[in-house]
C-alpha cells in the first residue's frame, strides 16, 4: 500500500530523515515509535504530500506523492499531531464542512465514526475550541475518516490524552483495520506498540528495526534486570559504575540493567552485583529478572546504533 | 467547493467577537473623527504683541490681526524679553514685534518694518501661522495706504493686488483633502491586511496544514478567504460615502459607479500585496509588522501629505509602486472634481498594472507544497 524508498530531508543543516526505506502492507497497523524529535512528523507530512522530500521516492497506493498529489489528497486522511481543526466552528460544522469538501456527506460513512461520534453528539453544538483534549483528537479523528480514506496517517493521536481516552482510541484504530483502512501511526509511547501489527522504531531520522512487536522483543538477547533500593539516584550512579554492566537506565520506579554476556551463569552474576551494592549500603535491594519490553529493545538499538556510528552518545 | 468554503469564512467572520463590529463602527468613527483631527487649516494660534510704538496705527494693526479670528492674542507688552520668555513657557507661539517710532516712520518716511519670530518647533504650524499674519499685516498696508491718500487727496497709485480663485475646493477646506486619502486607506485595511492576517492565523494555528490535505485547491483556498473581506470592504466603503455625505454634505461629483471600478481594482493590488505579505510571514507578528512597515512608505510616498512632486527623485521613482498613490488622487478627482473614466486613465493603467504585479508576485512566491 506504501511504499518508500530512501527518502532523505533536511532543514538547514540538521538531518530530519536519513534514507529512510519501508514498506507498508494494505490493512494494516504500521507504528513509528520513536522519541520527540525522531523525525516522525516529518515522514508524515512527506507521505501526506505537504513537503517535498529532498531524495528518495515514496508512493502511495501506486500514486507518487510528487505527482499524483491530487490523488493521494483524495484518498488519504491526515491527523496531525496538533489539533488543526477550526475552533470557532461547532463540532458539527467541523464534520459537515470536512465532509463537503471531500464532496461526500457525513451519513455516507456514517458507519465508520458512529462510535465516536456517538461520544461527541452531546457537544455537536459547542465549538471545538471548546472541547476537552481527548474530545479534540475524537472529532479530528471523525474529520480525518468522513472521505472514507484508503489510508490514515495519525500523527501522535494520542499525545496529551488521558488513558481511557487512549484506550478507546486504539480499539477505535483496531475498528478500522477491520473496515479494510490502512494505518500508519506514530507514537511515542512504546507501551503502544503492541496495538500495532508491525512497528517501526525511529531514532535521529532513521529506522531502527521494523518487525512485529513480538519479533522485536523476542530478539531481545540479553539478560534483563530490575533493580531498586531506597535510595533510586545514587543506585542509578553505582550501577554505572559497576564494572561488568552493558546497560543501565531509570525505567518507571526501577532500573533496568543488562549485564555484559562474559558474566557468567544468573545466579553468579546477580549474586555478584548484589554483594556490590550491598557493600555500597544500598537498602531495600531488590533485584529480578524480567522480560523485555518494546523500550528496553529501543534502549538497546539505540545503544547500538549510536555505537555503530562511533557517536558515544548516550540516551537515557 | 468554493460555497462551502464561503460559507464557511463568513460564519467565521461573523462568529468573530469583534471584526463584524469593527467593520461598521470602524468606518462611523474614523470619519466622524478623523478628517477634524487631521484638519490641516490652523486656528487659535496664539500670539503676544510687542507694542513698543503703541501709536493708533500700532493699535489698528493689533485689532486687524485679533478680528481675523486666526489669533488670540494673549499678551500686549512693552518688552521683549516677557515675550519671548512666553514663547519658552509654551503660553504663546508667535511673536508680533511692533518697533517704536512705528506711526511716524509710516508717515514721514513712508515705510516701516515689524518683526514676526514663530516658534518652529512645530514647523508647519510657524510656516503657517507666519503666513496667515504676513498677509494681514500685508492687508492693512493697503488699506493705510488708501487711508493716506484720501487724506491728501492724490491720485491713487497704480498697484495691483491678487486674488487666488480655488478651484473644485474654493473654501480649501483639508476636510474635503482628507475624506477621499481616509476612504482609501480604510479600503487598504479591510481588504489588503485583514485576508493576510487571516491567512497567516490558519498558518500559525496549522489549521492550513489540514486544508492540504484536502483536494481543495489553493487557488480556490485563497479566493474563499479574499471574497469576503472585498464584500466586507465595499459596505464598509459604501458606509463611508454615506458619513461623508451625512456629516459634512461631501458627496462624489463624479459617477459613483467610476469611483467602483476603482476601488475594485485597488483592492485586488491591495489583496496582492496581503497574499505577499501573507506568503512570507509565519507568524502574525511577523505580518503585522510587514504591513505596518509598507503601509507607512505607501502613505508617506503617496502623496496624502506631500505632493510627491516635492520628493527626492529617487523617492518619486519609488513612489510609483504605492497603490495608494493612484487612487487617492483618483478618489479626489472623482468627489471634488468630477473627473470621468477617460480622464483618468493613466491612472487605471497604472492600478492595473500593480494589481496584475503584486497578484503575480504572490502566485510566484506561494511556494505550493513549502510551508
Amino acid at each position: 500500500m506504501i511504499k518508500v524508498e530512501h527518502i532523505a530531508k533536511k532543514y538547514g543543516k540538521v538531518e530530519a530523515l536519513q534514507d529512510i526505506s519501508f514498506e507498508v502492507e494494505a490493512g494494516e497497523i504500521y507504528g513509528i515509535i520513536g522519541p520527540d524529535g525522531a523525525g516522525k512528523t516529518t515522514l508524515f507530512r512527506i507521505l501526506t504530500t505537504l513537503i517535498l522530500a529532498d531524495k528518495g521516492n515514496a508512493c502511495l497506493n501506486g500514486w507518487d506523492v510528487r505527482k499524483d498529489y491530487r490523488l493521494i489528497r483524495n484518498n488519504i486522511g491526515y491527523m496531525p499531531g496538533r489539533f488543526s481543526l477550526y475552533q470557532d466552528l461547532s463540532v458539527e460544522e467541523n464534520l459537515q464542512f470536512f465532509a463537503s469538501i471531500f464532496k461526500t456527506r457525513i451519513e455516507t460513512n456514517y458507519h465508520l465514526i458512529k462510535d465516536i461520534y456517538q461520544q461527541l453528539a452531546p457537544f455537536k453544538k459547542r465549538r471545538a475550541g471548546a472541547l476537552s483534549g481527548g474530545m479534540k483528537q475524537k472529532l479530528a479523528l471523525c474529520c480525518a475518516l468522513i472521505h472514507k480514506p484508503l489510508i490514515l496517517f495519525l500523527d501522535e493521536p494520542t499525545t496529551g490524552v488521558d488513558p481511557v481516552s487512549r484506550k478507546e482510541l486504539w480499539d477505535l484504530l483496531k475498528q478500522l483495520k477491520a473496515e479494510g483502512i490502512t494505518l500508519v501511526v506514530s507514537t511515542s509511547y512504546m507501551d503502544e506498540a503492541g496495538r500495532c501489527d508491525r512497528i517501526a522504531l525511529m531514532l535521529k531520522g532513521h529506522f531502527l528495526s521494523v518487525d512485529t512487536p513480538q519479533n522485536i522483543v523476542n530478539h531481545y538477547t540479553d539478560d534483563l534486570w530490575a533493580v531498586s533500593s531506597c535510595n533510586m539516584s545514587k543506585l542509578l550512579t553505582d550501577l554505572k559504575n559497576y564494572p561488568a554492566m552493558k546497560s543501565c537506565y531509570a525505567f518507571g520506579d526501577v532500573h533496568h540493567i543488562s549485564l555484559q554476556q562474559q558474566a557468567t551463569a544468573y545466579t553468579t552474576s546477580q549474586q555478584a552485583l548484589q554483594t556490590y551494592l550491598e557493600n555500597l549500603h544500598h537498602n531495600e535491594l531488590s533485584i529480578r529478572k524480567i522480560e523485555a519490553s518494546i523500550e528496553d529493545c529501543f534502549m538497546e538499538l539505540a545503544a547500538r546504533s549510536s555505537l555503530e556510528n562511533k557517536k558515544p552518545k548516550q540516551y537515557v | 467547493m468554493l460555497k462551502y468554503l464561503l460559507e464557511k469564512e463568513f460564519k467565521q467572520f461573523l462568529r468573530n467577537r469583534f471584526l463584524p463590529k469593527f467593520a461598521i463602527v470602524f468606518p462611523f468613527a474614523i470619519l466622524s473623527i478623523f478628517p477634524l483631527v487631521t484638519n490641516t487649516e490652523i486656528k487659535n494660534i496664539r500670539l503676544c504683541v510687542v507694542d513698543n510704538d503703541k501709536s493708533g496705527y500700532a493699535y489698528r494693526l493689533t485689532e486687524k490681526i485679533k478680528s481675523s479670528g486666526y489669533f488670540i492674542l494673549k499678551a500686549v507688552t512693552t518688552n521683549e524679553k516677557e515675550a519671548f520668555e512666553l514663547i519658552e513657557s509654551h503660553k504663546i507661539d508667535i511673536i508680533l514685534e511692533i518697533p517704536s517710532r512705528f506711526e511716524s516712520d509710516l508717515i514721514k518716511e513712508n515705510k516701516a518694518s515689524v518683526l514676526i519670530s514663530a516658534n518652529a518647533v512645530n514647523g508647519m504650524k510657524a510656516g503657517l501661522s507666519s503666513a496667515y499674519l504676513s498677509r494681514i499685516i500685508a492687508d492693512f498696508n493697503q488699506d493705510i495706504r488708501i487711508d493716506l491718500l484720501q487724506s491728501t487727496n492724490q491720485q491713487l497709485s497704480p498697484a495691483f493686488g491678487i486674488t487666488p480663485l480655488f478651484r473644485y475646493n474654493p473654501l480649501m477646506k483639508s476636510l474635503f483633502n482628507m475624506i477621499p486619502a481616509i476612504l482609501v486607506m480604510l479600503m487598504s485595511v479591510v481588504c489588503g491586511f485583514l485576508p493576510a492576517l487571516n491567512i497567516v492565523a490558519e498558518k500559525e494555528k496549522g489549521t492550513i496544514e489540514q486544508m492540504n490535505v484536502t483536494p481543495v485547491s489553493k487557488f480556490t483556498l485563497i479566493l474563499a478567504k479574499l471574497i469576503p473581506f472585498w464584500v466586507v470592504g465595499f459596505i464598509a466603503l459604501n458606509i463611508c460615502i454615506f458619513v461623508a455625505w451625512l456629516f459634512y454634505d461631501f458627496f462624489p461629483q463624479g459617477n459613483l459607479l467610476t469611483f467602483y471600478l476603482f476601488a475594485a481594482v485597488f483592492v485586488l493590488a491591495m489583496s496582492g500585496f496581503g497574499l505577499v505579505v501573507s506568503n512570507y510571514a509565519k507568524s502574525i507578528q511577523q505580518a503585522v509588522f510587514i504591513m505596518f512597515f509598507f503601509v507607512l512608505t505607501f502613505v508617506f510616498l503617496s502623496g496624502l501629505y506631500t505632493p510627491a512632486a516635492n520628493m527626492p527623485d529617487w523617492a518619486q521613482l519609488l513612489s510609483h509602486i504605492s497603490p495608494l498613490k493612484y487612487i487617492i488622487l483618483v478618489v479626489r478627482l472623482i468627489y471634488l472634481k468630477g473627473s470621468g473614466f477617460t480622464d483618468m486613465l493613466p491612472q487605471f493603467f497604472s492600478l492595473t498594472f500593480l494589481a496584475l504585479f503584486f497578484n503575480t508576485w504572490a502566485v510566484l512566491s506561494y511556494r505550493k507544497r513549502k510551508m
